[in-house]
């Protein structure tokens, strides 16, 4: 990047592309060329800034503006005005939501402020597509290091010591996992990683594999070389296509630079990576059913052990780590494991990626620090709660995690807090509800999740899941009974007993930690038939208020069901039985006079 | 044997090292339920999917309930297999799984033989908790099962016969979550897969949802209708295990029983299927012979191995899988349709009858046989050769409707003359029983001497693929057993990889022949019944006078006064058959078989 005076960076993640970002990139490069500053300024495609929620973004360097909601018409003005004439376009400038004041460096947006970038470290900063930018940011000299020492076993040692658990979900030590594997003998061993994201909003690996896939094909090549193995394979789902195609980029590009394929870097160490598309199952996240999915077998969990490391693709050896995982491999190796562990908490080191969602402000990818608080996560980076309203909950680890409560802000956040709080570390997800948020709903809501994405292999969570759904249906159509509960809350308690694998004993979660933070608020919809947060529309009550009524007759014109009856210029009344909440009456009238209860 | 110390219940036991929960309790007197679970003990074959979770049991240590049939015991463990926590959860799991099943039990075909129903009534469960959606699958029909996937518990046994047993692949599971169904792929009917009908998946069902065409109404209607005359044939392996039916113990031989119970039925006459299978030999032992003889010239067109062609579930795997090769099975058609082609020319002319007036009934340990008398070529101007194809079961179904105290019966001989058979028609009914009786009768005619022995041990034997070579007097004859698709397959993987040194082989499809055929009553895991079936099998062989097919008198006497001569002009039009290509045709088409 020596040559040229300015960079514009532009993210080239699936979110910004979305919203024209591609157009964005040609309409800088036609203008630039127009007035002949091509040579001084480089355009750079990159991978995801995090920021998704002011997306398309736009970044200049060397000042580090962080230009947000970018369209292809502000580009003129961008360089013309930026570039040119050395002035900020202030109102593409981001908006402070406290203060509402412009912030021109992203460093000092508190949506950056708190976060620490070792997995995303590349994303939104180089070109993914060109390897040489990786490589200009210490890229594979951690493979180079690793393979000059030729000693797998003290790398494998690196890794225990820097204290790296698997990001996908369970947590399980990388470095042990990888000792394990190297253990067990065999003519052929594979390195597989987990690209099968599913949980719902969370896109953590998608953006690395977007942003910075070099670092996974390093990470990869490493932890082969670690465990022995020749044969890298990528799972990947066909929905994210350009990961897909980057990936594959990498992948070349990495062959021709001599650093995948036979003797790499002159070791003797031959390694090829090659991908395998999943269909879009959530349970093919699921290491097992990983593996069966990529032998081209139904995606469906089979009961360890066997575990992986002793039988897995195609009855070999495997490893199975994630793309975050993979991600923090290179860094650990390359700033030392004494670093990495010394960032996070007694037994999470390094950092997490979080996808934050929902009623926040500030939505998007961010990378925090191990030991945080949700707390900092939600009001600081996060923005707090959109529109001034009351946080009510977060909901961590996908569809498989629990709901926290504000009791919990000032929980670091760890794998094992997280777990003993009833939630889990999961993927990554993270969502934040607001005062409005009905938490039974919020629980269907999951169930319908892992009642569609459920394999249907074991009895519990085929048909279980299913019934926890049904008797949420009922809870929140205001059909619940106390009994209801009761077997709610035993059956959640035996499926996650029973369930075959991790998707099956986490599904119930979302409902018992639901019910440990919120009882009330169950008991309000089963015996006062009332929900709380005003969500669950059978248990919407509209009622004609008879001071402000003055008998226009335009609500029972608009009623579809003739369920309000009244005399002109007298008041209306509502017959409950008869009313379906479409809501037209509150829409039509004038004045005021119907409320909902 | 390396051992290890674990205790179950608060009982101390010492078991092998890799042994799992559940047979490390059952070992102990403490039985813990299953119900996907299956196993047919020295016959490799295993499901174990651990995925119905009803033996589940407590391990002290673990955070969640693991299940009995695939934990393995490691040292020390402490397992509970009965306290408030496991019984709730395995109580929940029964309720989970009766609430997504059909309560139509009274007129189910597996009542009373359900294991669901066993599970239920050992559970005592009186009302299930749960309420909801039940699953809906389409009704299918196929010439010889029917499925009601409403009833299909996901134990994925039929699954593990049709993929991993027969290689067949026509089962396995589609769809997911609560709408996931063992099924043929885009849940085809059965009829339009390459399903060879075996009954396999009937076989090991736990439950409703698979069982067989049943064709016994039609069958009493034809007894009672007085222009009919009602021939009944029975396979070999029917009198070893109908006994089961009705409390006796497995492997009883219930022959004369079996032939006063038809007789009582009402059928006009009583056959045996033996006596058939002792024309085949002559046919396909000629036919063998014939084949050997020109090899032996030198003749490099002629086809070695010759492979037998009763079992019409093997007969419709390699049309769908190796038809490239169906010039090499013998053009023998099966005992059941060579009897059904004699009883309605020779036997019909004899008596009478016009060929459209007799009816054929066989009963038979199988579910493809009801597909084989079906097939266009075993037709006479649209009537079948056998008319219609019961099993055992449907059999002691009859049988306990007409109020016949089966125990009770007198043993009665079948009747004259398609009734008389030989203990090699006998053994027809398990694995090498073809090829012994044919190495029994095929030995004298080839060598014109006497046989000196006449049980073959090294043919018998319950392993997958067997063989043995065999001294024709000089001439070493090598001999190829397999039962199961997926050994057959071996065996014709290896033919057609030109590396077969054998000169005939013998293939069933079902586990130990047809004494564990998709028809017979249900043995439920229990390999003992099988092998006490298979012994009972080569005991009647031994209880009867004549032992070779080419000394039965009835059947000299066909020649002498129809046929001529084995495999002659008539003994070809009559008794032989061909083959089709269906590797790319999978339709069997139902409304021909319907218009019966």
């Amino acid at each position: 990047m020596a040559d040229y005076k300015y960079h514009i960076l532009i993210c080239g993640g699936t979110g910004c592309r979305a919203s024209k970002s591609e157009q964005i990139t040609e309409t800088f490069k036609n203008v630039l060329a127009q007035k002949g500053l091509n040579n001084e300024v480089q355009v750079v495609v990159t991978g995801c800034f995090g920021f998704c929620e002011k997306g398309p973004i736009v970044k200049m360097l060397p000042d580090n503006t962080f230009y947000v909601e970018v369209k292809p018409e502000d580009c003129e003005e961008i360089v013309n005005e930026h570039l040119v004439k050395g002035r900020k376009v202030e109102r593409l400038l981001y908006v402070d939501p406290e203060n509402k004041q412009r912030v021109s460096d992203s460093k000092h947006m508190d949506f950056y402020k708190k976060q620490l970038r070792i997995a995303l470290r590349n994303c939104g900063f180089i070109d993914p597509e060109n390897i040489d930018e990786y490589i200009a940011r210490d890229g594979y000299e951690a493979l180079a290091n690793v393979l000059e020492q030729n000693n797998p076993a003290e790398a494998i040692e690196t890794v225990k010591k820097s204290g790296l658990r698997g990001r996908g979900g369970g947590g399980f030590p990388t470095g042990l996992k990888w000792e394990i594997a190297s253990k067990n003998h065999a003519d052929q061993k594979y390195m597989i990683c987990n690209a099968d994201e599913g949980d719902p909003g969370a896109f953590m690996d998608r953006s690395i594999l977007e942003g910075d896939p070099h670092s996974l094909i390093e990470a990869m090549t490493i932890g082969g070389f670690c465990i022995g193995a020749t044969k890298g394979l990528v799972y990947i789902r066909a929905e994210y296509p350009l990961a897909i195609k980057r990936l594959e980029i990498a992948i070349g590009q990495a062959k021709e630079y001599g650093l995948l394929g036979k003797n790499i870097l002159g070791s003797g160490f031959d390694f090829d990576l090659e991908l395998r598309y999943g269909a879009g199952a959530f349970v093919c996240g699921e290491e097992t059913a990983l593996i069966h999915s990529m032998e081209g077998l139904r995606g469906e969990p089979t009961f360890k052990p066997p575990f992986p490391a002793q039988e897995g693709y195609l009855k070999k050896p495997s490893n199975v780590n994630n793309v975050e995982t993979f991600a923090n491999i290179p860094v650990i190796f390359n700033k030392g494991w004494e670093w990495f562990a010394s960032i996070g908490t007694e037994k999470s080191k390094g950092t997490k990626v979080f996808a934050l969602a929902g009623q926040i402000n500030n939505v998007g990818l961010i990378e925090v620090p191990m030991g945080i608080t949700l707390r900092e996560v939600v009001f600081e980076i996060g923005g707090g709660i959109k529109n001034g309203k009351k946080f009510k909950a977060v909901q961590t680890g996908g569809p498989s995690g629990g709901c926290l409560t504000e009791a919990f802000l000032d929980t670091p956040i760890d794998y094992d807090n997280l777990l003993a709080a009833g939630s889990m570390m999961g993927s990554g997800g993270m969502i934040v509800m607001d005062e409005t948020s009905c938490m039974p709903a919020v629980a269907r809501f999951y169930l319908d999740f892992t009642v569609e994405e459920s394999c249907g292999k074991c009895t519990p969570c085929r048909v279980g899941n299913k019934r926890l759904c049904e008797i949420l249906d009922k809870i929140t159509e205001g059909k619940g009974t106390l009994e209801d509960l009761e077997i709610l809350k035993n059956l959640s308690q035996v499926i996650k007993d029973t369930a075959l694998c991790g998707l099956g004993q986490t599904s119930p979660n979302p409902i018992l930690s639901t019910i440990d933070h919120f009882w009330d608020e169950y008991l309000a919809h089963v015996t006062d038939k009332k929900c709380p947060a005003g969500q669950c529309k059978a248990m919407k009550q509209y009622i004609i208020d008879t001071d402000n009524c003055i008998g226009c007759t335009a609500c029972a014109r608009g009623c579809p069901v003739g369920a309000i009856t009244g005399e002109k210029k007298m008041p209306h009344t509502i017959k409950q039985e008869l009313c379906i909440k479409c809501g037209a009456c509150y829409a039509k009238c004038k004045f005021n006079a119907i409320s909902i209860k | 044997m390396e051992l290890i110390n674990v205790t179950i219940d608060n009982k101390k036991i010492e078991v092998p090292k890799g042994t799992t929960i559940l047979n490390a309790a059952r070992n102990n007197n403490i039985s813990i339920p299953t119900l996907c679970y299956f196993e047919l003990k020295d016959m490799n074959i295993t499901n174990k999917p651990g995925s119905c979770r009803i033996c589940v049991v407590e391990v002290a240590g673990r955070r969640n309930l693991a299940p009995a049939c695939i934990t393995e015991c490691l040292p020390d463990m402490v397992i509970n297999t009965n306290n408030i926590r496991v019984l709730n959860a395995r109580r929940t799991v029964l309720e989970l799984l009766l609430s997504d099943h059909p309560t139509d039990c009274l007129v189910c075909p597996k009542s009373g033989k359900c294991e669901l129903q066993d599970l239920a009534i050992r559970f005592g469960i009186r009302e299930v908790s749960f309420t909801g959606d039940k699953s809906t699958h389409k009704k299918d029909e196929s010439p010889a099962i029917i499925r009601d996937m409403d009833k299909c518990v996901m134990c994925r046994r039929c699954e593990m016969m049709c993929n991993t047993f027969q290689t067949v692949g026509a089962l396995s599971a589609i769809n997911r979550g609560f709408e996931a169904v063992v099924a043929p792929a885009f849940e085809e009917d059965l009829s339009r897969t390459a399903c060879t009908f075996c009954g396999q998946c009937v076989a090991v069902c736990p439950v409703g949802a698979l069982s067989e065409v049943d064709h016994s109404s039609k069958v009493i209607r034809a007894i009672n209708d007085p222009r009919k005359t009602v021939v009944v044939q029975t396979a070999p392996a029917v009198r070893v295990a109908i006994g089961e039916e009705f409390g006796l113990k497995p492997g009883s031989i219930a022959t004369g029983r079996m032939a006063a119970a038809l007789r009582r039925l009402g059928f006009d006459y009583v056959f045996d299927t033996d006596w058939a299978a002792d024309l085949t030999i002559m046919e396909e032992g000629t036919e063998l012979l014939g084949r050997l003889t020109k090899y032996l010239a030198g003749d490099k067109d002629v086809k070695i191995p010759l492979l037998t062609s009763c079992c019409p579930a093997w007969v419709k795997f390699f049309e769908h899988h190796f038809p490239d090769m169906k010039d090499i099975p013998s053009t023998a058609k099966s005992p059941q349709q060579m009897f059904g082609a004699i009883a309605k020319s020779y036997f019909a002319e004899k008596i009478g009858v016009k060929r459209e007036d007799m009816i054929v009934v066989s009963v038979m340990p199988c579910l493809a046989k009801k597909y084989e008398c079906a097939r266009d070529e075993f037709k006479e101007n649209g009537n079948p050769d056998v008319d219609f194809s019961i099993t055992t079961r449907e059999l002691a179904a009859l049988i306990k409707q007409a109020n016949l105290d089966f125990n009770s019966l007198p043993e009665e001989d079948f009747d004259s003359p398609l009734g008389e058979s030989t203990g090699a028609g006998v053994i027809f009914g398990t694995t090498g029983g073809v090829i012994e009786a044919a190495v029994r009768t095929a030995y004298e005619i080839y060598t014109k001497t006497d046989c000196p022995q006449i049980d073959f041990q090294e043919l018998r034997g319950l392993e997958g693929i067997r063989s043995a070579t065999i001294d024709f007097n000089g001439l070493p004859i090598n001999i190829g057993i397999a039962h199961g698709l997926s050994n057959a397959r071996q065996l014709l993987e290896e033919i057609r990889d030109g590396k077969s040194t054998f000169h005939a082989i013998e293939i069933m499809a079902c586990p130990g022949g047809c004494i564990d055929g998709g028809g017979q009553p249900l043995h439920h895991g229990n390999s003992d019944i099988i092998k006490a079936r298979w012994e009972a099998i080569y005991q009647a062989d031994k209880n009867l006078p004549i032992r070779k097919s080419h000394e039965n008198r009835s059947v000299q006497k066909l020649y002498e006064e129809f046929l001529i001569t084995p495999c002659g002009e008539k003994a070809h039009h009559l008794l032989h058959t061909h083959y089709f290509d269906r590797h790319t045709q999978f339709e069997v088409n139902l409304d021909k078989i319907n218009s019966k």
